[in-house]
């Protein structure tokens, strides 16, 4: 670790940077606020948030460790990184939780206040890890954060707790100074947020500099590095998570198609900051409504969807499961409906603020009866603005509910996003039913009567008449309906025609799918094919295996059900296929029964993401 | 209640039997000591016949037969049937054969609706009725506006997303005693905590109809249905005080054979800005019949119902008793022996939140009598006013949402 100044920065493609730290250390912010750094120095970046689903566990335990990885390069980044550069740890719990995701030769910096004793006892270790050798293998630098805060705001009021608070903003300035990134952006939201508290916010601007100029004047470093801008299209980008991309592909979604927008909801982990996002935006209409709980949350959506709004609503796996039973109420009744599944681990509560791919099945077929709907995924945190507005579009189109699976690696990680104009996105026109025509009324004279499911002819979607509309009154409910008429019926054959009319009009959706495409090697052997937030570990495997010479190909499916009309004929043409998911196997299932396709999983049930290196070893392991 | 197998075996078994047998003997009609004889329960087993009336009482006005070609007989005094904008009962049929069984209290209900809407002068379009599922659940069927029927105890949270995003429309919710009680009590309590300017009309029949004869969150300790053979243990709620506890904004009560009584707590709901909760005790002769007699039929009506009148002392069977305080105390009192006067009774104000809680928690005490009418009413402003007036507010503030700025918000940077 000896080296003299001055220290010589090294350019370097890629790197990944993991802050963790006690969940009241402020962790998740300093990540973000490194990460608004690597974007404005236009680094393409992915991010990957992991805290505990206690608030505030226990100061220096390991199951209170929050942790915010981030992964920046001047290359195409897809994931949050395989393997940790650098590790910031504000404690000796962050450091035994997460020392294993740091590549041998990584850097640590590790607090050196928080491994006494006590902090060791809390943290579950025998011995200090900081002199027991355990280290060995890693460039390991001592920082006393804690007191050289301390130190840094002696001359203030503030209390020590207040101060200990600012330490956060010294391991960021620290860390941007080794990666040669401005100070300015975190400076200026610093500006934002405390400008009603200028004594904070002084504090936290000089303990931000000091960890800046700490990299310069302490011999400890050897080696800054700097990240080149990645060679993106053109266009104006921001860094954006997959909660606030949902979120503004439902504003858009609702400016476009003229519909207001309301939005039901009850607070679950990860689906509440779509909750938090919208509820920001009033002013374009937006209707949010906190209900009492998660079947309310969706009946007052299906009800304003009844009034002629975007009803849309988002929870998680157990969320689901409460909503069900309405979610079948609008396939019968038909009306459209956005439900967003924030999937996380389950089953029950299992883990809450872990990813999980567990609700596919439930999303397709967990429902009484036969009830199929579309379903759709987005495979990045940009991805789910798209996925969103395309899920209205659709719902509205075809007058049936959509689920969307997202989940909370997409929702609270981030990417850098190119912003899209407006003009571009796809036309979302909606015709209400406004007055009687000879195509949906019968009868004469005063007897006239609206029919309310008299379909189109090619979505077989039925006219949405909204209440307010002379001349259309209608009753629609859960009882089956009368073909054309909508009335209550119980004949037979009405039934059975109705539930394959439900399921043509599902299946017609179809239409909307653009071809799909393929990724890598189309004419090679094996096929990887996923779906949702694996999308980049999956293709980063691909393009490593392409790389090297492997014949690989993939594809990654935005549309579970129903599938892309080309997906078979896409199968058909690979020995092999390889189904990488984040449960025990459930789009594997769905292929094999659909095509009859011997696919091969990859499961990892871990509560993680995959790893590039997963998927790669397992199409090595595949190709022999 | 160790004694229920013994009272299987009497006609008043099925009904309070925390009251003492030799009340239950006595002439009820004279003193209102005790439940008059219009009270008592079906002989026999559950569900093994239809029960026969009690002595004395008539069966329910309704239509004997749901086709809509015959008009249902209604009781004299019935009016409605003309509105201000040419609209007239009919218009509000649908095209719909009525399904409730003959002799159900839900036809009065539907009638009353159906004439008392003409009257209110809102435009037929604007006006949406959202049930949940029992009997109650097939009324918005029978209406010709827009209506939808949901799922079972939920009406409440359809209804709010539709009034909350379409303030102009009339929205009415119709539910009975197990859908907004029981499984639907959680949306019941916070559409009322909320103010939703909504009318519920609660069907009350104190028994599951639908699913054939369940006791039902309102049944009475004791009773003997298909699912309590030796008597339900289950205490009942009182909606009235559970509304009333949940904060509505209007509480109410009337009953399905007093028609002229209904109409007008219809239309007092109505005209109620923000959530209007009216309990409507509805007779079901086939799993329940006669579970209201006591303060529905003329016999024991008198004694056993109080009708309030906002500025009116509370006195009832004919001005013959009253209600004064003692202390925090209701009590009954006989204003014809010359020591009390109605001038000593409570003098009824339905925006008085202390004396609703006095005159809302009656329920099954024998020797004081049911309330009905307004029990209670307060402005507040409601749900959907808030909501869009918050809304109005911020775009008043920061202008009408930009969506190429909101997209563009925070930290952006362009690559050329």
């Amino acid at each position: 670790m000896a080296s003299a100044p001055p220290t010589e920065t090294h350019p370097i493609q890629d790197a990944t940077v993991l802050f963790a730290g006690d969940s009241g250390d402020g962790m998740q912010l300093t990540g973000l606020k490194f990460t608004m750094a690597t974007a404005q120095a236009q680094n393409d970046l992915a991010t990957l948030p992991d805290y505990p689903a206690e608030i505030r566990a226990p100061a220096g335990t390991t199951y209170g460790i929050s942790g915010y990885q981030l992964h920046f390069g001047s290359e195409e980044v897809r994931t949050p990184g395989d393997a940790v550069d650098l590790l910031v740890a504000m404690n000796a719990a962050a450091l035994k939780v997460h020392l294993r995701r740091v590549r041998k030769g990584g850097t640590i910096i590790a607090n050196a206040d928080s491994f006494e004793k006590r902090d060791l006892e809390l943290a579950e270790l025998d011995s200090n890890p900081l002199t027991d050798g355990a280290l060995d293998d890693y460039n390991v630098i001592e920082v006393p954060l804690t007191s050289i805060t301390r130190d840094a705001l002696s001359d203030t009021d503030l209390s020590t707790k207040q101060k200990d608070r600012s330490k956060n903003m010294f391991a960021l300035g620290l860390t941007l100074w080794m990666y040669s990134k401005p100070m300015e952006p975190a400076m200026k939201w610093l500006d934002q947020k405390f400008a009603e508290r200028p004594a904070i916010r002084d504090a936290n601007r000089h303990v931000l500099k000091k960890g800046y100029h700490y990299g310069e004047t302490v011999e400890a470093f050897a080696v800054r590095y700097d990240v080149k801008p990645a060679p993106m299209d053109t266009g104006t980008y921001r860094a954006i998570r997959g909660a606030e991309a949902l979120a503004l592909g439902l504003v858009a979604a609702s400016v476009k198609s003229g519909l207001s927008l309301f939005y039901g909801s009850y607070p679950i982990t990860p689906a509440s900051d779509i909750l938090h996002e919208l509820s920001k935006h009033k002013n374009f209409g937006v209707m949010t409504f906190q209900a009492e709980d998660e079947i309310a949350a969706v009946g007052s959506a299906v009800g304003a969807s009844f009034g002629g709004n975007l009803g849309v609503c988002a929870t998680s796996g157990p969320g689901i499961a409460l909503k069900t039973e309405t979610i079948g109420l609008a396939v019968m009744t038909e009306l459209p409906l956005v439900v967003i599944d924030m999937q996380r681990g389950g089953p029950s509560t299992g883990l809450p603020t872990k990813p999980e791919q567990g609700d596919l099945m439930q999303a397709i077929y967990g429902r009484n009866g036969e009830a199929p709907l579309p379903v759709l995924a987005p495979g990045s945190p940009g991805d789910c603005f798209e996925t969103a507005y395309e899920a209205c579009r659709i719902a509205t189109k075809y007058m049936t509910p959509v689920m969307l699976l997202a989940d909370g690696y997409l929702g609270s990680g981030a990417e850098a996003w190119r912003i899209p104009d407006p003009d571009t996105l796809p036309p979302f026109d909606v015709n209400f039913a406004t007055k009687p025509t000879d195509r949906t009324m019968v009868g004469t004279n005063g007897d006239r009567k609206f029919l309310p499911y008299v379909r189109n002819d090619d979505t077989l979607a039925r006219p949405w008449a909204k209440p307010g509309t002379p001349e259309l009154e209608h009753r629609i409910g859960g009882l089956e309906k009368e073909d054309r008429t909508g009335d209550v019926s119980y004949h037979p054959e009405n039934h059975e025609r109705m539930v394959k009319l439900r399921a043509e009009k599902i299946q017609r959706v179809q239409q909307e799918i653009p071809p799909t495409e393929v990724l890598g090697d189309a004419d090679g052997e094996l096929l990887v094919v996923g779906w949702g937030s694996t999308q980049g570990a999956i293709e980063e495997a691909i393009e490593r295996a392409v790389d090297g010479g492997k014949p690989v190909a993939g594809l990654h499916l935005r549309h579970l059900f129903p599938f892309p009309p080309d997906l078979g004929d896409i199968l058909d043409r690979f020995e092999t296929i390889l189904v990488p998911e984040l449960n025990n196997g459930q789009l594997v299932r769905l292929l094999r029964d659909e095509f009859l396709q011997p696919c091969v999983p990859l499961n990892k049930i871990q509560g993680q993401p995959f790893t590039a290196k997963e998927i790669e070893q397992k199409i090595d392991a595949l190709l022999g | 209640m160790a004694d229920n197998e013994t009272k299987n075996d009497t006609p008043n078994g099925t009904k309070k039997p925390a009251l003492p047998l030799q009340q239950l003997d006595a002439d009820a009609t004279k003193k209102p000591s005790g439940p008059p004889s219009g009270t008592k329960k079906p002989d026999g087993p559950p569900g093994a016949k239809k029960p026969a009336g009690p002595p004395g009482s008539k069966k329910p006005a309704g239509p004997p037969s749901g086709t809509k070609s015959k008009k249902p007989t209604m009781p004299p005094g019935f009016s409605g049937d003309g509105g201000g904008d040419g609209l007239t009962r009919k218009d509000f049929q649908s095209d719909q054969d009525v399904r409730w069984c003959p002799g159900c209290g839900d036809y009065a209900i539907l009638s009353t609706v159906q004439r008392l809407l003409p009257d209110l002068g809102v435009p037929k379009e604007d006006i949406v009725f959202i049930s949940g599922i029992g009997c109650s659940g097939r009324f918005p069927y029978y209406m010709d506006t827009y209506g939808m029927h949901s799922i079972h105890g939920r009406a409440p949270s359809f209804a709010t997303g539709l009034k909350s995003s379409r303030p102009e429309l009339d929205v009415w919710v119709v539910t009975g005693d197990g859908d907004a009680l029981s499984i639907g009590g959680n949306h019941l309590i916070h559409a009322m905590r909320r103010n939703v300017d909504l009318q519920m009309l609660l069907f009350n029949n104190e028994i599951y109809g639908l699913t054939k004869g369940q006791y039902s969150p309102t049944s009475e300790r004791g009773k003997i249905t298909k699912s309590s053979p030796y008597g339900s243990i289950d205490a009942p709620f009182n909606p009235v005080a559970l509304a009333l506890g949940a904060d509505a904004t209007f509480v109410a009560r009337t009953m399905d054979r007093d028609p002229k009584h209904m109409k007008a707590m219809m239309r007092r709901a109505h005209d109620h800005r923000g959530m209007s909760f009216l309990e409507i005790y509805q007779n079901c002769n086939i799993f329940n019949d006669g579970a209201f007699f006591e303060f529905t039929e003329k016999e024991t009506k008198p004694e056993r119902a109080l009708f309030l009148d906002d500025g009116k002392p509370l006195t009832y069977a004919g001005g013959d008793r009253g209600l004064r305080l003692d202390g925090l105390t209701l009590q009954a009192v006989d204003l014809t022996t010359g020591r009390w006067s109605a001038d000593d009774c409570v003098v009824y104000d339905e925006t008085n939140p202390e004396l609703a809680g006095l005159i809302g928690r009656l329920f099954w005490q024998e020797d004081l009598p049911r309330p009905f009418g307004v029990i209670y009413r307060e402005e507040r402003p409601t749900y959907e006013e808030l909501l869009h007036t918050q809304i109005d507010g911020i775009t008043e503030r920061k202008g009408e949402g930009d969506l190429d700025a909101l997209l563009h918000a925070g930290d952006t940077w362009t690559i050329q």
